[in-house]
């Protein structure tokens, strides 16, 4: 594609018609179905398959209908959160690790971002666990800020500039627990504020943002998160627009808080040296399905995808004197247009004949450890495929 | 001044001398437009360095680093302080004289999504400074553009197209082809792999040091990516709200720091091993307000190591080992500690004064 001189990107004006009749016509009945408020609650309650576990994602498939084509940005990821434990997702941008998150949260851009196949379990604690990819939205603000919570990237912007750091941090509170009174509530959250590190709190309390830095801003929205004791906590590249001197403050707070509050963290980042300092469990993602997953020591000792090899070899390390970095050659290939095979074979340096079949299966190579390429099929049991929807069926 | 200009060019080791540079932004009262205070940007940093090495500076956002790099190219007037690219004073220039080294000296932008046009394809982006210097006769300028896109690994074919058609990694890429066209000896790096992905960052930052060995190329490369810049400079120095702190070569600073604040900044470094268990220092609030920077050391608000004579009297600039600078007061030889004793005193009689 890269060679061709011709603008790959074309798209005839009837083909472009016949996409967006598609798009509008399974959109609209999935919002139909999604905007059912009376929905019988069996249609989404489920059991966990392991109660030890917050979330389990099972062939999760989350697509977006554009005006191109679907885009299928997570494709089949399956993995689990464990209880207090703190689960890293890495990958380069587009992999579809937010994605994932923000399925999670039926945060997701729609009408033309669906989460189409798969079951996102989340576990209730007395048994039960909803099934987040059914649930309706009347149940979902329930969940949203109480049960999981969100940090986001950018903490300039995750903030209203208009209201008081005391009024943004209560109204969580505020909505979740209502019988609570506004003096209730507002010591409630100088204590979320004291929790954080802020020092001044009373003062804090009633400032705007822009007179907090940075790191103060991201301390807010940790105590916003964490303000109704959530069982998870997403992290979506929680430190990626802050300082090294400040990074270190913040992971250094969640570390601390997580012991605390025996909440799990689903850490979503690009930095392979967050990950290794905070995660117990590693989750690789590349072009929107998992290539590796396993415990820290795991996927850092014995990294074994291709991917995760060549991901930890073009970082520079600190102490490690090397000519020249490794590079990744090649692209990401396009999301609208995945191939058949396994979607890092055209970037692969190791790859083998049996590369030219199907996309691979996930393979046990060790009791935590599993991997998704063919250079490992003879040394471990196959446990699945990831499964992909058929858009044509929809 | 005038003297200097005339002067033959000095062929020294240095192709880059900044002694003393300051620049401070004032800060406008609302209604009479008066000066009420300065930021601070930069205050008082001087370095050199050497032909065909790059010079990595490091620092937390706001303290500098980038407004030191674009004054040095003289995109901003200084306030103070000394410039010599080549020798020559660049603040010395008037306007043609500048016109005519400008292409010596090119800067790389952090974001490469708004640092290139977005009407103009990538070659009339790559050739619109070639033509204007007139590097290369009107003949020649196709191959010359070709050329100087397939040292960058562009291909040729892409000539007509537009910057939205292209990825993060391509588009530093034109950033770079951009600069390296009109054929530099110095060229800034403001962050230029920071808004990349981590296997975009190895193909740019090779891409960077082949360029640099290939023609001779000199770096400052301003990063707050401590270990891409552990693997890309030759010597490092480290900004704190203005002013340098440390400056050395970077296996000795990386071995061996000396300034409270570097130790910090070092071992802040998030290190992709699990089994690393290093000492974290962990700096408690954040950086000062540039416009009201702390008296005495203005790390002292921050620093484990704080003494009472810090809190009145600015360090000295000292070469603590052999081409290994430093300033901070537990590194003090007898006469610093003793013109620091004496501000502190003065510091002390004049607050009593104004107490």
């Amino acid at each position: 594609m890269a060679h061709d001189k011709k603008n790959s990107s074309y798209i005839s004006g009837r083909e472009s018609r016949r996409i967006t009749r598609f798009n509008r016509r399974v959109t609209r009945r999935l919002e139909k179905e999604r905007a059912d408020a009376n929905k019988d609650q069996s249609l989404y309650t489920t059991k966990m398959k392991n109660p030890n576990n917050v979330v389990e994602f099972d062939n999760v498939c989350t697509y977006f209908f554009s005006d191109v084509g679907v885009v299928k940005a997570v494709d089949g990821v399956s993995y689990e959160i464990p209880v207090g434990k703190t689960v890293g997702v890495v990958g380069e941008s587009g992999c579809g690790k937010s994605v994932t998150s923000l399925s999670l949260m039926q945060l997701l851009q729609r009408p033309s971002g669906q989460t189409v196949g798969g079951e996102i379990r989340f576990n209730l604690g007395d048994g039960t666990a909803y099934n987040i990819v059914n649930t309706p939205n009347a149940i979902m603000e329930k969940i949203r800020g109480n049960r999981i919570s969100m940090i986001f990237q950018e903490p300039m912007t995750a903030l209203n500039p208009v209201f008081r750091i005391g009024d943004q941090v209560d109204e969580v509170t505020f909505l979740h627990h209502p019988e609570l009174s506004k003096e209730e509530v507002k010591a409630r959250t100088l204590e979320m504020l004291e929790l954080v590190g802020i020092a001044n709190k009373e003062g804090v309390y009633n400032m705007y943002p822009h007179e907090l830095s940075g790191g103060m801003r991201q301390r807010i929205c940790i105590a916003i998160a964490l303000a109704c004791s959530p069982s998870l906590i997403i992290a979506d590249e929680p430190t990626t627009a802050l300082d090294v001197t400040i990074q270190a403050q913040i992971l250094d707070l969640l570390q601390n808080l997580k012991d605390k509050l025996n909440s799990s963290i689903m850490l979503i980042t690009h930095d392979l040296g967050v990950v290794a300092g905070m995660a117990d469990y590693v989750v690789v993602m590349y072009a929107g399905r998992v290539v590796e997953k396993g415990t820290t020591e795991d996927i850092f000792h014995h990294p074994s995808h291709p991917y995760t090899i060549g991901l930890m070899k073009s970082k520079p390390v600190v102490g490690k004197k090397v000519d020249e970095l490794y590079n990744i050659p090649g692209n990401v290939p396009n999301p609208v247009e995945m191939p058949n095979y396994c979607y890092f074979r055209d970037r692969c340096e190791m790859q083998c004949e049996r590369c030219h079949g199907d996309y691979p299966p996930e393979i046990r190579i060790s009791d935590t450890h599993i991997v998704t390429c063919y250079r490992y099929i003879d040394q471990g049991e196959i446990v699945g495929y990831p499964k992909s929807v058929d858009v044509e069926a929809l | 001044m005038q003297e200097m200009n005339n002067n033959p060019v000095r062929q020294s080791d240095y192709l880059l001398e900044v002694e003393n540079l300051v620049k401070w932004f004032p800060i406008k009262s609302s209604f009479f437009k008066r000066t009420v205070g300065n930021v601070k940007a930069v205050d008082g940093v001087s370095f050199k360095i050497r032909r065909g090495e790059t010079m990595g500076l490091v620092g937390e956002s706001g303290c500098g680093k980038s407004t030191c790099g674009r004054t040095i190219l003289r995109l901003q007037e200084k306030t103070g302080g000394e410039v010599r690219l080549n020798g020559q004073d660049i603040f010395a220039l008037n306007k043609e004289q500048l016109r005519k080294l400008r292409p010596r000296m090119q800067i790389v932008f952090q974001d490469p999504y708004s640092s290139l046009s977005p009407r103009l394809p990538i070659g009339e982006i790559i050739g619109e400074a070639v033509r204007e210097h007139g590097i290369v006769p009107q003949g020649e300028f196709d191959d010359y553009i070709t050329r100087v896109m397939e040292v960058c690994g562009l291909p040729p074919y892409y000539k007509d197209r537009y910057p939205h058609e292209f990825s993060g990694g391509q588009r530093q890429r034109i950033c770079i082809a951009r600069a390296l066209a009109l054929s530099p000896d110095f060229i800034v790096c403001d962050e230029p792999v920071s808004a990349l992905d981590v296997s975009i960052q190895a193909q740019i930052i090779n891409l960077l040091k082949k360029l640099q060995a290939d023609f001779g190329l000199t770096y400052l490369f301003i990063s707050h990516d401590l270990s891409v810049v552990e693997h890309i400079s030759d010597t490092v120095g480290v900004m704190y709200l203005g002013s340098m702190v440390e400056y050395a070569e970077t296996g000795k600073i990386f071995a061996n720091p000396l300034n409270p604040y570097t130790q910090a900044l070092f071992s802040a470094i998030p290190i992709p091993d699990p089994d690393a268990h290093i000492h974290r220092i962990i700096l408690q609030g954040s950086i000062p307000s540039p416009a009201n920077p702390p008296s005495g050391c203005k790390f002292h608000t921050r620093c484990s190591h704080c003494m009472e004579v810090c809190k009145h009297a600015a360090p000295k600039w000292l070469e603590v080992e052999e081409g290994h600078w430093c300033a901070c007061h537990l590194y003090d030889d007898a006469q610093a500690k003793a013109e620091a004793e004496e501000a502190m005193a003065r510091a002390k009689r004049s607050q009593a004064q104004a107490g």
